[in-house]
This record gives structure tokens, C-alpha cells and sequence, in this order.
């Protein structure tokens, strides 16, 4: 495995972080709160300039609920680091990484609206995929599968209400 | 033809001025449109989604939609009769789409291409218009995912037919 990976491993700890390699990534769990070191590091030293994606899982069972994912990738070294951090569900917050990276903004507009995670220091997360209005958070596992929040008045004969009164007579 | 049978032909009232050539012109007036306009089909592609594949595939040269008139899409809703709604619909769109039938001078006529167009298709969420006929009224629905460009043209048969059939209103109303 790439030797990049026993360098950045060997720091873990004093980041208060846990890490092993799985699946040819090294994958770092860390609380929220290292998370700007541990990526000012990567980035500035170890030459992880890309940021791939920003994403969340949701654990409905598990405190704190949400796992927050980040995907890194150095074009150098040619290898991939995944970050994860667990927030709770009365504060899901953590740090923006846009002074970093500048692809975080988006990525972050759309975890924000999909999961309710919020971004410290993003000050533009307003709704990148969803529309202005749309209430609650889609891909959290407690929306309802056809929570459907329509922007046009639907045609007559399509009240969502009144269909499904008409499905439960039957 | 055989419907030109079963319309009653009213008797001429006393004095009137119109000959009984006029009046049964009139009578063909529908029929006439009707064949005139199910020939000319200038149709608005709403193309949002994978479906457009199949759409350049059956107006293209092997199936070739101009073998019935409706080879020329325009792409301005203001100088189209047909639109065709190729894809997955939003809610997000849907105020798009609504806009755009609503620019549609009259005749119009709407064609929901592919399942999701249809139905929603799988789409069973929160992002998904489960079907475009919640919110503008679609004359033809084409199944499949995609459809076959065979399906495509048997729905614009069946487009052609329900438009020959039709009032096609010229002056008035009523007329």
C-alpha cells in the first residue's frame, strides 16, 4: 500500500484520530473538532488537492445520528482518503472546508439540504438541487418515501388527499 | 367516411340564404381541419431526460416521424402544436413545463413519451412528478422505458386519429 498512507497514519493519533486502510483507501475517523487540522495537513503537506465529494450518513438507531463524509484525492501520490465524523441530530454541524476547497461550496449546499447538515462558516447554503420552500431534509431515512412537495397546484381529480381517502375505501 | 353518416344534416329553414352546397361543406369543415392538421404537427421536444435517445432515434432517418407530418420540431413553444414531454419531470420543472404549455398558441396537443412522462415511472420520491398529467392535460401516453421507436409512432398514429376525429374550432367557437 502506498507509503503516503504509514506517514499519514503515524500522525493519526496525535490528531486524536483512528485510521487503517480498507478497500485501498485510508479511511480516518476523527471528531468534528479535528477536522480543519487534519485537512489543512493533508492538503498543505501531504498534497491532497482535490476534494471529490461531501456527504452524510444517517443512522437513525445511533447516537450521535449522523456520520459526515469527506472524500480526498492527491493527484501526486494517486490515492484516495476518506474522512468521517459523527454529528448529533440537535446539532448537526461542522466545519466548512470552502477556505480549502473551493468545490466544498456545493457540495456542501447539497448535504445541507439533503441530510440537514450544517456548514460552519459557509455563509451560502441555500438549496442547490431542491427549490426555495421545500420542508425537511429528503434523503434523512425518517422522510416519507412519497413526501411529495409539489410547486404547481395540481389538475383536478389529482388532490394527493382525496386519492388517497379513494385507496383506503378501496 | 362512415361517420359523415351519422351526422344529422338539419333541413334548410324557409328563406335561408346559404345554399346546400355551403351547408355541407360545413358539416366536412371538422373533417377537413381535422385531415389537414394531423399531417402538420410541428412538435416543441420537452427533452429532460434519457428518453431523448430514443426521440432522436425515431425522428431521425430509420423511422423518420416526417413520413407523418411531424418531422420539424420547433424549438419555441409560440410556433408549436404538439408537445412532447421526453423524460422525468421534477417538481422542480414542473413550473417550467406549465409555462411552456401555456405559450402553446391553440390547437395544442400533448404527448407524454416514456413511462416517467407517463407515471412517474419508478420514481416514487420526493424529487418526482409522478406524471405530467397532474398538472396539463395530455392527449396521448407512449409506455416504456424507453420506448420503442415503433411505440413512439404507434402513439402518433393514435395522435393523428383522436386530432381527425376532433372539432377543430376555426372561426368561432362554435365554428
Amino acid at each position: 500500500m502506498a507509503a503516503i498512507f504509514d506517514t499519514i497514519a503515524a500522525e493519526l493519533p496525535a490528531l486524536g484520530a483512528d485510521g487503517g486502510v480498507e478497500h485501498g483507501l485510508l479511511v480516518v475517523q476523527l471528531p468534528p473538532d479535528g477536522l480543519l487540522t487534519l485537512v489543512r495537513r493533508l492538503k498543505l503537506e501531504w498534497r491532497f488537492d482535490m476534494l471529490l465529494d461531501v456527504t452524510a450518513i444517517d443512522w437513525p438507531q445511533r447516537q450521535p445520528r449522523f456520520d459526515v463524509v469527506w472524500h480526498l484525492y492527491s493527484t501526486r501520490h494517486r490515492v484516495r482518503v476518506r474522512i468521517r465524523t459523527r454529528v448529533a441530530e440537535d446539532e448537526p454541524v461542522v466545519d466548512t472546508l470552502t477556505p480549502l476547497y473551493g468545490s466544498a461550496a456545493f457540495a456542501e449546499r447539497e448535504c445541507h439540504e439533503m441530510y440537514g447538515i450544517r456548514f460552519r462558516g459557509n455563509a451560502d447554503l441555500r438549496p442547490i438541487l431542491l427549490y426555495e420552500g421545500f420542508v425537511g431534509y429528503p434523503l434523512r431515512k425518517d422522510y416519507p418515501k412519497q413526501g411529495e412537495q409539489p410547486l404547481v397546484a395540481y389538475r383536478e381529480g389529482f388532490d394527493l388527499a382525496e386519492r388517497d381517502e379513494r385507496a383506503e375505501r378501496g | 367516411m362512415s361517420r359523415a353518416a351519422v351526422i344529422p344534416i338539419e333541413p334548410l329553414a324557409a328563406g335561408h340564404g346559404k345554399s346546400a352546397a355551403f351547408e355541407y361543406l360545413t358539416t366536412k369543415k371538422d373533417e377537413l381541419a381535422g385531415w389537414a392538421r394531423k399531417f402538420s404537427l410541428f412538435p416543441y421536444p420537452f427533452v429532460t431526460a434519457c428518453c431523448a435517445m430514443e426521440f432522436m432515434a425515431v425522428s431521425s432517418t430509420p423511422y423518420d416521424t416526417d413520413r407523418f407530418g411531424a418531422a420539424l420540431p420547433r424549438f419555441s413553444p409560440r410556433q408549436s402544436d404538439l408537445l412532447m414531454v421526453v423524460g422525468t419531470v421534477t417538481h422542480k420543472q414542473a413550473p417550467i413545463l406549465l409555462k411552456v404549455y401555456e405559450q402553446m398558441c391553440e390547437p395544442k396537443w400533448v404527448m407524454a413519451f416514456g413511462v416517467c412522462a407517463t407515471s412517474g415511472g419508478f420514481y416514487q420520491n420526493y424529487a418526482a412528478l409522478a406524471g405530467i398529467d397532474r398538472i396539463i392535460p395530455v392527449d396521448v401516453y407512449i409506455p416504456g422505458c424507453p420506448p420503442r421507436p415503433e411505440t413512439v409512432i404507434d402513439g402518433i398514429m393514435q395522435l393523428q386519429d383522436r386530432i381527425a376525429r376532433q372539432k377543430h374550432a376555426i372561426l368561432t367557437k362554435d365554428f
